[in-house]
């Protein structure tokens, strides 16, 4: 890294001279440290799936959830620093809530995008401040179909069909490239989000992890929220199988 | 307390001199098949002093988004001003036109929050690709509720049995616009408030058609 001890990396409001701002920068790298999370968004609806990474087996299991509900029909999931994330939800659902309230109506979600990006954005101008380690995953259902959100720490953000965020990003978009995302239902999109979870995920150096699936489609009335207990037991071990068959392959080719 | 000496003369003098200038009013919306159908009276009073004979009370909001103002003519016409400026941000923010419920919702607010100073009766119908045409109705104390049909003003008392035994869902829109002209010509015909000509304004998908019957075109019942 020649940017360590040029001083340019000291300060979100201060470019390098070769244009970068580092401290954007080092706040996406706080994001690939944390574990996976992808967003599918399929024909009726999107799934959001999350690799969250156990720190100690004296953990309760449930806790520190990686994805949130913002409004009825908003869900958020996100990478990164947990206590940064919750700032972000937090003001998603102020955001949604006020615009319920002077609006009469549901927040649109491309609105939400906007207001949300505009605020992550902020925190990349000032030198009091450091921008947010965290990407979220916004997801909706709405009159015109199921839509999908991925906001950067930089502020930036795009609609998708299909995205992963944190350590395994790579690897789980090329999994999520070999589906036909817009011709499949959520039904189907939860097991092959919890198979590329499963997949992505790196034994040797995180040891213990839990799934979390949650979808927001006509089967959940256009409601975020989690997956059904016997949707996700199917789910799960789907993808358990689908890592066994893929282990027993790996040793028939020795 | 020494007694009151009232000047009569100097009274009827202070009615039109001094009363605010309110729309005493009928005013009129009517949801049909494919959109909505505003209505209004045309008279603007001053105390019993017509100030406007010609008053077009049917105030635009958004291109798909108008309303009926009754009460006090300055309040209604800065909250409308006041919203249409509210609604024409929020489009652009949205990148398409607001829904109608959103723009009741606006109106409400206002309404609402400053029900104390306000003297404001209105009627925001229009249509939106969600919900096709739509009536809200505001009126004085802040509250919102959407309704098939809606009337308002200080004439509209004398036609609620009108309205009530011939309103149709899913009217033909020449039906509907039938429907909106008897009721206001009946209201204007009984209350002293309201008269002059009636001015429609017909809400589609396609934008808003306007209207006008004068006051000798007005449709005429038993009385002649």
């Amino acid at each position: 890294m020649s940017s360590i001890g040029t001083g340019y990396d000291l300060s979100a409001s201060q470019f390098s001279p070769d244009g970068r701002v580092f401290q954007v920068e080092y706040a996406m790298k706080a994001v690939e440290n944390s574990g996976t999370v992808i967003g599918l968004r399929g024909k009726d609806g999107v799934v959001l799936a999350a690799e969250k990474l156990v720190m100690s087996k004296l953990h309760e299991p449930g806790t520190n959830k990686r994805i949130f509900n913002i409004d009825k029909h908003v869900g958020m999931a996100f990478s990164g620093l947990i206590a940064d994330a919750r700032q972000i939800v937090d003001i998603a659902r102020r955001e949604a809530a006020n615009y319920r309230s002077q609006y009469g109506v549901s927040i649109p979600l491309n609105y939400l995008n906007d207001r949300v990006s505009m605020y992550m954005h902020a925190y990349t101008l000032y030198s009091a401040v450091r921008p947010y380690g965290c990407s979220v995953i916004l997801a909706s259902f709405e009159e015109n179909g199921p839509l999908m959100y991925t906001i950067d720490p930089s502020g930036v953000s795009y609609g998708y069909h299909g995205c992963a965020i944190g350590k395994a990003k790579q690897s789980a978009k090329t999994e999520i490239e070999k589906l036909k995302l817009r011709t499949m239902t959520c039904r189907e999109l939860v097991k092959e989000a919890a198979k590329i979870i499963y997949l992505v995920h790196d034994e040797l150096k995180d040891k213990n992890f839990e799934l979390e699936l949650s979808w927001i489609c006509e089967e959940s009335r256009g409601v975020h929220e989690k997956v059904p207990e016997s949707v996700f037991a199917e789910a799960e071990k789907a993808a358990k199988q689908a890592m066994e068959a893929d282990s027993d392959s790996d040793t028939e080719d020795m | 307390m020494p007694p009151v000496i009232t000047d009569l003369a100097m009274n009827t003098e202070s009615d039109w001199m001094n009363a605010a200038h309110s729309t005493g009013t009928t005013i009129m919306a009517a949801e049909f098949d494919g959109g909505v159908i505003i209505g209004a009276d045309s008279r603007t009073t001053t105390g019993s002093y017509i100030a406007n004979r010609v008053t077009d009370k049917l105030t635009k909001v958004t291109s798909h988004i108008y309303c009926c103002r009754s009460g006090s003519a300055a309040d209604t016409q800065a909250i409308a001003d006041i919203v249409a400026y509210h609604l024409n941000f929020h489009g652009m923010e949205l990148g398409e036109e607001p829904l109608v419920e959103t723009g009741a919702s606006v109106f409400r607010e206002l309404c609402y929050n400053y029900r104390d100073s306000l003297m404001a009766g209105i009627l925001v119908a229009g249509w939106d690709k969600r919900k096709g045409g739509q009536v809200y109705s505001i009126p004085i104390g802040g509250m919102c509720v959407r309704q098939q049909v809606s009337i308002g003003g200080s004439g509209s008392s004398y036609i609620y049995g009108f309205v009530d035994a011939n309103y149709k869902s899913n009217m033909s829109k020449d039906d509907c616009v039938k429907f909106v002209t008897s009721a206001l010509a009946l209201a204007m015909s009984r209350d002293g408030s309201s008269g002059g000509v009636v001015r429609l304004g017909i809400i589609t998908e396609d934008g808003i058609e306007r209207k006008v019957v004068l006051g000798n075109e007005l449709p005429k019942f038993f009385e002649d």
